[in-house]
């Protein structure tokens, strides 16, 4: 997916004059936040089950070489082959290597995130195989020719007027806003491409370490098409979906689709394991799991370790009030929200996406409804540490860091210059105590007044009280 | 008991009322009150600039500067979060860490300490209304303040709290963010302004300056006047702009 992280402060205020959009990322709102909170009554311990998610998480990838190793030794006792990607460029290899082996013409995929980071469509496509996305949210996309702006509603941003208008110029038919069409035209467009694919193309929510199997979470049906269909069937994930255990999925499961849709349970939950065996009737011929590490192995044993225990629910963007406002898109990559902010610039390059660790107040919702604990504002913290110590950061912005450093370190000299600055920000104020135009402070005043001081400080005022 | 007053660099400068409202309720509750000098700020926004140095230098100026108080209590969740929550994590495996904790386990929000440690049981202040509360988020999220304010509330017999939706969700300030990304910070004040007005509020109050000068200069640009902004020290101790 082509990156557009450098221009997040230019795509956020677009966004936030986009009506249909903050129509749409209200409805988003809605639905998610209350939903998540309604399932969670379900659950007697949260704080306890929510522990145990992050335990489990935590202790795959203190293991996670030998998690990995044993699911390989598993898919491989199926009858399966897994494939070890370093980065994007080598999942494409692979995919095309595989392609070729099967003489695959046509690709069915259901929804995979991953598969966004590493550009496999275009890739593909490029090489003369079609490719049909599957999932509702993800064709609309295809047909679009959009990147996804939420990771489980990938559609988020668009109404479905919009919606109707795409069918319409791509299927020519009646022009229909029926939701319940809409699902039917869709899905009469696409069950010719789930018959005559060779090859279906999933993600992974997880990977089961004890059975070699590739977990899929999916409410439409058509990840069990898109499995089971065509002839050759190639999960591909990151390296950090492991999971010990079938039980272990069973914990996760439960905090999962609570935090993410509000359900209790997704519609489909498909275990895959293997290729399909003598006495099946119906299953893939050949079953091949991608392995991408594409940058997630940097962040083991560092601070921001912690980042790859995310079961990607989405919890925390449709909790963050930034997203809520400014969308996905703004974000630039891949993954939107607080998690795409943490893992967008250590998957490409700190330098590349700036805003992502900064466009944050550190408001904690984020954190307060991960369902495995990553301390989300800590992470970006750590990020703006790296930022500082490599220079990334704008010159102004380092020089005033620098001077307020000093002045907080002086005790005298900051007296002084508050006593100034208090004695200023009064005399620019308005009869009415506000000050409309601040120079060097014009992100403020753009949108807001700022209250000016009384034009004396506590310390002066203190110290006349006490020596009187 | 000995309270070292952590007035916060944002009351000192903008709001010295806040101080005064804060001394005064910390006398109320029995505490003898000192007001250390040489007190500047807690470090947050060197700390949240990803500057650790200048907020380990400033913590240990702090250190040195409550080293004698029984209890450190600041008018703003934000800063006693920083020293309660983030001193620690500064200083973990430093020499200095076990200091740090000690300071951190004496550190409270002011309406925290009122309620938590002081059992603060009357309160000065007068005010007669509506209000409607906002949960800053560092407080709220952080330290755990949500009922303390709310029940010294609950003290003002003239005053009907008007809880209004979504209290819990961030007003936009965070520090320098409401600089830097100005445009989406005014666009959460504005909907933490859309809220207040629906209550019907006289005066909307919250336990931070940031947040306050946030709503209120969002309020104020709207060309609302009507909606006093308050904070909740100015509230119960009764020093608000008219008293004064």
């Amino acid at each position: 997916m082509k990156l557009s992280s450098a221009q997040f402060k230019h795509t956020a205020r677009k966004n936030l004059h986009d009506v249909r959009l903050q129509q749409a990322l209200h409805r988003l709102q809605e639905r998610f936040v209350g939903a998540r909170a309604a399932a969670l009554t379900d659950i007697d311990d949260l704080p306890r089950l929510r522990a145990a998610a992050t335990e489990i998480r935590q202790h795959a990838l203190t293991h996670l070489d030998v998690y990995l190793e044993q699911f390989e030794r598993q898919v491989v006792a199926s009858g399966g082959q897994v494939h070890w990607a370093r980065d994007a460029a080598e999942v494409n290899r692979i995919l095309l290597e595989l392609a070729a082996r099967y003489q695959v013409r046509k690709v069915a995929k259901s929804k995979s995130m991953v598969s966004e980071e590493c550009g496999i469509n275009e890739m593909l496509a490029a090489n003369g195989i079609e490719v049909i996305e599957t999932d509702l949210g993800e064709y609309i996309l295809q047909l679009a020719r959009e990147p996804p702006s939420h990771i489980v509603a990938p559609v988020v941003h668009k109404n479905k007027e919009d919606i109707a208008d795409l069918f319409v110029r791509h299927h020519h038919r009646p022009r229909t806003t029926e939701i319940a069409e809409l699902c039917r035209e869709a899905r009469e467009m696409l069950r010719p491409h789930f018959l005559s694919a060779d090859m279906g193309i999933s993600g992974a929510n997880f990977l089961v370490a004890e059975t070699g199997s590739a977990l899929i979470v999916t409410n439409e049906g058509n990840g069990r098409l898109v499995t089971t269909l065509p002839r050759v069937h190639v999960a591909i994930t990151g390296i950090e979906k492991v999971v010990p255990t079938l039980e272990d999925v069973s914990v996760l499961l439960r905090l999962l689709t609570r935090s993410a849709t509000g359900q209790s349970i997704t519609n489909y939950v498909s275990v895959l394991t293997g290729h399909k065996r003598a006495s099946d009737l119906d299953g893939p011929e050949h079953f091949h799991v991608i392995l991408v590490d594409n940058g997630r192995s940097q962040l083991l044993g560092t601070e921001l370790e912690a980042m790859l225990r995310c079961i990607r629910c989405g919890a925390c963007m449709n909790h963050c009030p930034v997203y809520q406002n400014i969308g996905g898109h703004a974000y630039g990559w891949v993954y939107p929200g607080p998690m795409g902010s943490v893992l967008t610039p250590n998957l490409v390059g700190l330098s590349e996406a700036r805003d992502l660790p900064n466009a944050s107040t550190f408001c904690g919702a984020c954190a307060e409804v991960c369902p495995v604990s990553i301390p989300l504002p800590d992470l970006l913290r750590h990020l703006r540490v790296r930022q500082l110590e490599q220079g990334l950061r704008p010159r102004r912005e380092r020089g005033s860091l620098r001077v307020w450093a000093w002045f907080a370190q002086h005790p005298r000299a900051y007296a002084w210059a508050s006593r100034l600055a208090a004695r200023l920000l009064r005399a620019v104020a308005n009869r009415r105590g506000m000050i409309r135009r601040l120079p060097l402070a014009g992100g403020w005043t753009d949108g807001r007044d700022f209250p000016a001081p009384s034009g004396r400080t506590f310390r002066d005022l203190y110290a006349r009280r006490t020596s009187s | 008991m000995r309270v070292g007053l952590f007035v916060t660099c944002l009351v000192d400068l903008l709001r010295p009322r806040i101080g005064f409202a804060a001394l005064r309720l910390l006398e109320a509750a029995g505490a003898d009150v000192v007001v250390p000098r040489t007190q500047t700020c807690c470090g947050q926004p060197g700390y949240n600039s990803g500057d650790k140095q200048a907020a380990r230098a400033l913590a240990h100026k702090l250190l040195d500067e409550f080293q004698d108080c029984d209890y450190l209590v600041a008018p703003s969740g934000s800063c006693a979060a920083m020293i309660r929550v983030h001193y620690p994590t500064l200083f973990a495996d430093t020499d200095d860490a076990a200091a740090m904790s000690r300071l951190a386990a004496r550190t409270y929000e002011l309406t925290d300490f009122l309620v938590t440690i002081a059992g603060l049981q009357t309160v000065p202040g007068t005010f007669a209304g509506r209000i409607t509360y906002h949960d800053s988020c560092s407080g709220l999220r952080e330290l755990g303040v949500r009922k303390q304010p709310r029940t010294l509330i609950a003290k003002l017999p003239h005053v009907d709290l008007q809880e209004m939706h979504e209290a819990q969700t961030c007003c936009g300030f965070g520090g320098t963010f409401a600089v830097k990304y100005g445009d989406i910070s005014a666009r959460m004040a504005e909907n933490k302004c859309a809220q207040i007005t629906a209550t019907g509020a006289d005066a909307v109050v919250a336990g931070d300056l940031g947040c306050l000068l946030n709503i209120e200069g969002r309020l104020r640009r709207e060309g609302s006047q009507k909606t006093r902004v308050l904070h909740i020290a100015e509230l119960l101790a009764g020093e608000t702009p008219e008293s004064t």
